[in-house]
């Protein structure tokens, strides 16, 4: 499809009202940021940025296989250190590589509703991540999605592509600086697996109270191919509304998520779902969910088209005060005979048997509430290289996360 | 004491003095358990008349972390798993201070650092996983719960051990401050520890104290219908 008829799709949905989540009125966000320059290095970031993008999991130093740093609307500094992986601005990928035009928008539609309407109206911004055929990286490329000004509305189309055989870690982290007002942010995330190729891709939300979200996210996985996908969102947010989609097209291919929210006020319904249309095609998600005080609707759903695979979804929540909402909503669709799928929910509060036996060994309720809250988040994330992993584990163990209060 | 509406314990009269261990025998049912989680200071666990007194303070309403803070510790017989947390951070939590090294060498727990606590555990792994706890909590109190049900004879070697550490057995009688109370249905655990004395609990009331050797022949000659009719010597 050209630009010009993709523009022309966009303009028609730029009304359409969202499937899921609040309404927002896009036009009292500005659309236009002011341009920043290149930087040579990250380190030379402002302190406050630094920061969020710290709280985000991305961390500027130690090993990595590439960043890339979006402020606003402008790409600020991007690169790769590993042979084999490109990485770049979208707009800068779709004039040099022909080929992106056969991806771009092709796993999200553009008419999806007016969010993903206004990222295609405008100049695009994010990354282009490709990982040639058989590269392996052990190391996370780093990204992070900087919203630094008051009342911006930032679009973001990121497109990552996984070549036969290859292997990538990424994360982004989606951050504002700690005294942020209000803002929007759009983002569109398209993942390509080829045959055989591993993607971990794992999203940290780490926004302001005043901050509005909605990510719009798919992803396609070749025969062999398998991905994981880990959402993070720890921190306050105005609301918040995702439900990305996976389809496993190809023999064998394998998809996880992971989320792990904790949501002290705010609405957010966020979810995935997976389309499993290959035989010997397995996917599981794994939802833990905690309200001290939040609405959170939480949805994992599953669709078997043919026999031969196997799904499975669990969405768990705690309730810690007496306010506050979680909506699970486990869903399963089964469209064939021989196939098996099946579910795990549960909406509760926190054991007392577990409480007394930290309170056995001198632990104030609050304090045992923490510990066994901390646990409950603490999912084992299976294929993270390890530097990411200790990145996760700070995050979830950061001082914000308690009991009732 | 009462649980909900039930009186669970009758009048229970008990005094374990400083470096004293005592033996708790007692059919199924009797309150046993239910004595030691009310000196822990589980909640739902009411006081109706009577008083706790530990170290010379009424701890009758005190919170139940503050007990443990004071010095009493408990081994529970059927602890409950607590995802996502190590045993490596479980014993930081007990106390700071502890050596946890040696304390995970001592119970031939090295290779659990790293486990959840309690998940998956054997019946011997969770019971040398209470006493590594208490180890680091070092309590002035301890309270033992059946630590040697479900456990093979290598590992009851190593609880006995390690209740012997709890309650200062390398030291002489007169120089040892730690006290303790265990229960036991076999007694099996009370050949590799000492105890100076034993009480029998029938139907939420203790109705006998002596030796505890004394006490194990004759329940095991007679049954506990022998100690309601009290037949022992002592």
């Amino acid at each position: 499809m050209s630009m010009s008829r993709l523009e022309e799709k966009a303009k028609k949905a730029k009304d359409k009202v969202a499937a899921l989540g609040t309404d927002i009125d896009i036009e009292s966000y500005e659309a236009e940021s002011e341009e920043m320059g290149e930087i040579e290095a990250l380190e030379m970031l402002p302190e406050d940025v630094q920061t969020a993008a710290l709280s985000a999991g991305v961390s500027l130093t130690g090993e990595s296989a590439g960043d890339y740093f979006q402020v606003d609307q402008s790409a600020v500094h991007r690169g790769s250190s590993v042979e084999g992986i490109e990485v770049m601005d979208i707009g800068t990928a779709l004039r040099e590589h022909s080929y992106l035009a056969d991806y771009y928008w092709k796993l999200v539609s553009i008419d999806t509703d007016k969010y993903t309407a206004d990222v295609g109206m405008h100049p695009p911004a994010g990354y282009f991540i490709r990982a040639k055929p058989g590269t392996v990286s052990t190391f996370p490329l780093k990204t992070c999605l900087f919203m630094g000004g008051k009342n911006k509305r930032q679009r973001v189309h990121n497109v990552v592509i996984a070549e036969e055989g290859s292997r990538l870690h990424i994360i982004t982290g989606c951050t504002t600086p700690s005294h942020a007002g209000r803002g929007l942010h759009l983002g569109v995330s398209e993942v390509y697996v080829k045959k055989n190729a591993h993607v971990t891709f794992t999203m940290v939300h780490n926004w302001g109270e005043e901050v509005e979200v909605r990510p719009r996210g798919a992803s396609r996985v070749e025969a062999g191919g398998s991905i994981s996908e880990n959402y993070i969102t720890l921190t306050p947010v105005k609301s918040l509304q995702a439900f990305p989609t996976a389809t496993l097209a190809g023999e064998g291919a394998v998809a996880s998520f992971n989320t792990i929210m904790y949501a002290r006020r705010g609405n957010i319904d966020i979810g995935n779902q997976t389309i499993l249309e290959a035989p010997k095609t397995s996917a599981e998600s794994i939802a833990r969910v905690v309200s001290t005080g939040g609405e959170i609707i939480n949805r994992g759903r599953m669709v078997g088209k043919v026999p031969d695979i196997r799904a499975h979804v669990e969405c768990v929540g705690l309730i810690l005060t007496e306010k506050g909402r979680i909506y699970s909503i486990p869903e399963l669709d089964g469209w064939c005979g021989g196939l098996d799928m099946s579910h795990e929910a549960a909406v509760g509060k926190i054991s007392q048997v577990e409480l007394e036996y930290l309170m056995a060994r001198g632990l104030s309720t609050d304090e045992a509430t923490s510990v066994i809250v901390r646990g409950f988040l603490d999912v084992e994330i299976k294929g993270l290289p390890p530097a990411l992993k200790e990145e996760i584990q700070k995050i979830t163990k950061l001082e914000e996360i308690h009991g009732g209060s | 004491m009462r649980i909900g509406d039930k009186e669970v314990l009758k009048g229970v009269n008990m005094s374990v003095g400083d470096g004293e261990t005592h033996a708790l025998f007692g059919p199924n049912g009797c309150g046993k358990t239910t004595l030691l989680s009310t000196i822990a200071g589980i909640p739902r666990y009411v006081v109706e008349r009577g008083t706790i007194r530990f170290k010379g303070v009424d701890i009758t309403r005190m919170p139940m972390y503050e007990r443990a803070r004071l010095g009493i510790g408990i081994a529970f017989q059927h602890p409950p798993t607590i995802r996502g947390l190590k045993v490596s951070d479980m014993i930081k939590l007990c106390n700071p201070q502890a050596n946890a090294e040696k304390i995970l060498k001592d119970l031939d727990f090295v290779d659990f650092a790293d486990r959840e606590v309690n998940k998956g555990f054997s019946g011997g792994e969770v019971k040398r996983s209470e006493m590594v706890q208490l180890l680091a909590q070092e309590p002035d109190f301890v309270m033992l719960d059946e630590p040697d049900s479900g456990v093979d004879l290598e590992n009851i070697k190593v609880i006995g051990r390690a209740i012997n550490v709890l309650t200062q057995k390398d030291l002489k009688p007169r120089a040892r401050k730690k006290s303790g109370v265990i229960i036991t249905h076999f007694g099996h655990i009370l050949d590799y520890m000492s105890a100076d004395k034993a009480h029998v609990m029938i139907e939420g009331r203790i109705v006998c104290s002596g030796s505890p050797k004394e006490i194990l022949e004759q329940i095991k000659v007679n049954g506990y219908e022998g100690c309601v009719g009290c037949l022992c010597p002592v």
